[in-house]
This record gives C-alpha cells, sequence and structure tokens, in this order.
C-alpha cells in the first residue's frame, strides 16, 4: 500500500511534503517556546497543522483529478468551500438562531458577487485550475471579514447595551441604536484587506504574481493581476461585511424593538430567546 | 394613566416580576422600593415595553400597549436610567436626538430652553465626555423631557450621584411633574427619597407587589 501510494506522488509532491516537515518542525519549536512562556496552545496547534496539511493535500489532489473539468465543476467547488467557510465562520456567533446561514449568505454574497464580476470581465478564466485557487482566496477573505465584523459587532453592542436601550427609550428605531456599532464593525473587518492593499508590492509579493512570474508571465502583468485581485478580495470582504452586519442586526433585536443581545449571565429580557455572548 | 393588569416576567426558572396589579393615576409619583433583587428595575422595564411580560400587560390611558408601536409607546413613556448613557457628541445633539427620531428639529432656543429648566444653561456645546456625574443625569433628563412624554420612568436616577447632586435632582423632578403634569414611576432603594418626593409608595419583594399606600403609611425593609 505504501508502495501504491508512493507511485501516485510525484518528485515535486514528495519534495513538498519534506519542506512541509520542516515548516512543521519549526511551528513545533515556536509551540515549545510559547509553553516555555506558559502559553499553551500546543493542542489547537497539533490540529490546525494536521488539519491545513492533510487539506492541502487533498485539495491538490482534487484539483490534479478535477483540472479539466467544466465551469459547473468549478462552481460545485467553490459553493463547497462557502459552506465550508460558513461552518468555520459561524465559530463566533454562537447561541445565534439562523447564525448558519446567515454566514453563508453574507459570504456567498461577497465572494459570489465577485467571482461573477471577474467571470464577466474575464479577468479570471472559467477553468478550474484558475477559477479554483482564485476562488477558494477570494472565499477565505470574504469568510475572514464576515467573522471579523460579527465578532466585532457583537462585542460592540454588547459593550453599548446601555446606549443601545437609551436610544429605544428615546423612540429610536433599532438599526439606529446600533449604527455606529455596525460602522466601526465593517470597517475594522476591513482594515486587514485595506492594509493588504496599501502594502502590496512594498511589503509582500503575493503567491499568484510570484507564481505567474515563475511560470514566464509578464512582470507588469503579473503585478497589475495581482492588484485586481486584491481588489477584488477588497470588494467581497466589503459586500460580506455589509451583508453579515445588517443580517445580524435584525436578529438581536426582537419583533418589539427590544434587545435581545445579553452578556452571559445577564437575564434575558426579551418576548425571543436571548443570545448568549 | 398607567395601569398594569397581572404583570409578570420570568426568565428561565426566576421569576422577577410575578402578577403585579397597580394603577399610576395622572400627575402623581409613585415610588418603588424594596430590597436588592425585588424586582424593581425590572418591573420598571416593563412599563415601557422594553422587556416583554411573560403574561399580563399595562394600559396607557385604557390601552394595552401592546396595540401601540413600541417607538410610539417609549416616546409617550420616557425612562431616565441609572447611568445617564448619553451619546458621544455635544449635549445639543444628545437633547435633540430623540425628535430627530421623528424627522422633528428642536430649535437651538428650544435646546436652551431645556438646558435652563434643567439648571444647565450653556451647557448646548459642551462635550458629553466633560461633564460630572450629576450634569450627565441632568443632560438625561433633558433629552427625555425633550420628547414630551406623558409619562416618566426613573430608575435609580441619583444612585450613582453625591449628596448635592441628588438634592438637585430631586427638586428638579419635583418641579417638572408639577410644571408639566407628567405620571412619574421612580425606582428608589432610598426611603428617605421616596418620602421626598412620591405620594405614594409601592414595596416589592421577590418580584412581588407587597404593599402599596401612601408613602407615609407604606414601611419597607431595604
Amino acid at each position: 500500500m505504501m508502495t501504491e501510494l508512493q507511485s501516485s506522488l510525484d518528485n515535486y509532491a514528495l519534495m513538498g511534503l519534506a519542506q512541509a516537515a520542516g515548516a512543521i518542525a519549526l511551528c513545533a519549536a515556536v509551540v515549545l517556546l510559547c509553553r516555555w512562556h506558559f502559553v499553551r496552545v500546543e493542542r489547537e496547534a497539533a490540529v490546525s497543522i494536521v488539519r491545513g496539511l492533510v487539506q492541502m493535500v487533498l485539495v491538490g489532489m482534487v484539483l490534479a483529478l478535477l483540472l479539466h473539468g467544466s465551469l459547473l465543476v468549478g462552481c460545485l467547488i467553490l459553493l463547497m468551500m462557502t459552506v465550508a467557510a460558513a461552518i468555520t465562520a459561524v465559530r463566533r456567533l454562537k447561541g445565534m438562531r439562523g447564525a448558519l446561514m446567515l454566514c453563508f449568505w453574507s459570504i456567498a454574497a461577497g465572494a459570489g458577487t465577485v467571482i461573477a464580476v471577474m467571470l464577466a470581465t474575464r479577468s479570471l478564466r472559467p477553468d478550474i485550475a484558475m477559477l479554483v485557487p482564485v476562488g477558494s482566496m477570494i472565499i477565505a477573505n470574504a469568510m475572514n471579514a464576515c467573522a471579523q465584523a460579527v465578532e466585532r459587532f457583537r462585542a460592540e453592542i454588547l459593550a453599548h447595551v446601555g446606549q443601545v436601550e437609551a436610544g429605544l427609550s428615546l423612540g429610536a428605531e433599532p438599526q439606529v441604536t446600533v449604527a455606529p456599532y455596525l460602522q466601526s464593525a465593517v470597517y475594522a473587518s476591513l482594515l486587514p484587506r485595506l492594509d493588504m492593499l496599501k502594502s502590496l508590492g512594498l511589503v509582500w509579493i503575493p503567491g499568484v504574481m510570484a507564481g505567474m512570474v515563475v511560470s514566464g508571465a509578464s512582470p507588469v502583468y503579473a503585478g497589475i493581476y495581482q492588484f485586481i485581485i486584491v481588489a477584488m478580495i477588497l470588494a467581497a470582504s466589503g459586500i460580506t461585511a455589509l451583508v453579515a452586519t445588517i443580517l445580524m442586526r435584525s436578529r438581536v433585536f426582537s419583533s418589539a424593538a427590544q434587545l435581545a443581545l445579553r452578556p452571559t449571565g445577564a437575564l434575558a429580557t426579551t418576548s425571543e430567546p436571548a443570545l448568549a455572548h | 394613566m398607567l395601569e398594569t393588569k397581572h404583570l409578570s416576567r420570568r426568565v428561565g426558572q426566576r421569576d422577577l416580576v410575578v402578577d403585579v396589579g397597580v394603577q399610576v393615576l395622572a400627575g402623581e409619583i409613585l415610588a418603588v422600593v424594596g430590597p436588592s433583587g425585588a424586582g424593581k428595575s425590572s418591573f420598571l422595564r416593563l412599563l415601557n415595553r422594553l422587556d416583554e411580560p411573560t403574561s399580563g400587560t399595562v394600559l396607557l390611558k385604557s390601552v394595552d400597549y401592546r396595540s401601540i408601536a413600541p417607538r410610539q409607546l417609549r416616546r409617550q413613556i420616557g425612562m431616565v436610567m441609572q447611568t445617564a448613557y448619553l451619546f458621544a457628541g455635544t449635549v445639543a445633539s444628545n437633547i435633540a436626538f430623540g425628535p430627530s427620531q421623528r424627522g422633528e428639529v428642536l430649535s437651538a432656543a428650544q435646546i436652551a430652553s431645556l438646558l435652563e429648566r434643567v439648571g444647565l444653561p450653556g451647557f448646548a456645546d459642551r462635550d458629553v465626555g466633560n461633564l460630572s456625574g450629576g450634569e450627565a443625569q441632568r443632560v438625561a433628563l433633558a433629552r427625555t423631557l425633550a420628547n414630551a412624554p406623558e409619562v416618566l420612568l426613573m430608575d435609580e436616577p441619583t444612585s450613582a450621584l453625591d449628596e448635592a447632586s441628588v438634592r438637585g435632582i430631586e427638586d428638579l423632578i419635583l418641579g417638572i411633574v408639577q410644571e408639566r403634569g407628567v405620571t412619574c414611576v421612580i425606582v428608589t432603594h432610598n426611603r428617605a427619597q421616596a418620602a421626598r418626593l412620591a405620594g405614594r409608595t409601592m414595596v416589592m419583594k421577590a418580584g412581588r407587589l407587597v404593599a402599596i399606600g401612601p408613602t407615609r403609611e407604606v414601611s419597607h425593609d431595604d
């Protein structure tokens, strides 16, 4: 069986695994260093490393098998990735009803819109070898924006329950009372992507550009194309964060305009279930 | 003016308010007293529907408040909380907030008049971050009054203030109730304050109404 597995892997894959072993060894050393400083991340780090490696090897194998598949197959793969992204992002919204669908629709709206625009403008070729890697980058960033936006929005509301209820007591619409917190949540979720765009080429040369240059493309075109991708990542993140916080806003109030989001330990006070912190 | 009918609030296994029935007459000040955890604030929050009753209801001028849109109800039943919870910005923007939610614009003269009434003349352009606790609570009161409520709910409005500020706010409440004829329900843990402010007092224990009557006749244990 080992022989069969070895024969299915080409030299590049074996070389990659050897390099991955080096990266894992370095991560393990950092984990030990953290432990020495009483920062316990052994279990999480081990799970993350194993999951990351296994997932990437599997994705590589799937891509190798589907390299010449149709646009439909590519879209199905991206849909599965969106579901997985929603499942990952929803961990920040434990206890909220409909949270999984909230994350799914937010990520799908952000990533879907941007991928559709890229396909329509031909800045993304409709073949799997191109669609899936670029699409996955956009989905992953939309996932991060979604998680950051909903987490920040929840934290802001929980930190300002008094202000929100003061606004409600003065006859304000629920959306007015949380508007400043929605704005800061969306802004906070976009900051890393804005920094990414600002530092493009100065602090880092992303993988897509590096790959294109290595495979012989014009470095200037590769740079412009990389800009397009990072700009699209920013656009997808913005749409995702806006949709996520707007959907969440409708869920943190009851139908009688009562705040349903409460810190752990506080008594639920509305006609609908309180959302645990 | 305000009547509660079998008003109850249960959260999980805990009864916060149990079957409270009380009538508050137009223009009167009713004090709600009782030990900590008696359900005084929970009761008050049910009156402007910041929280939902598990059973029972509240009648505002004989109308079931569930038939009134929450925004309209809360304009009619204003609330001043234990902490001022002012919005970032100027004093004037805080006072103009309530009317602006209905598309009304308070003039500078109207804002100045409200500030004068609460003893803060010339404070309109001050940043709320530079106010003392007593000043902030006065701004919160002016902000609520800007909505011209018919009922004023006050949840221990002086509990975070020093003695001098307490007396100032109490005089203010008495003056405003008298001038405007508003109905007032005030939660306090201070028996002396209830005696100074309220014609009638209701005593709560473990979420239940255990006594109600003229303040001088009602005794309670803090």
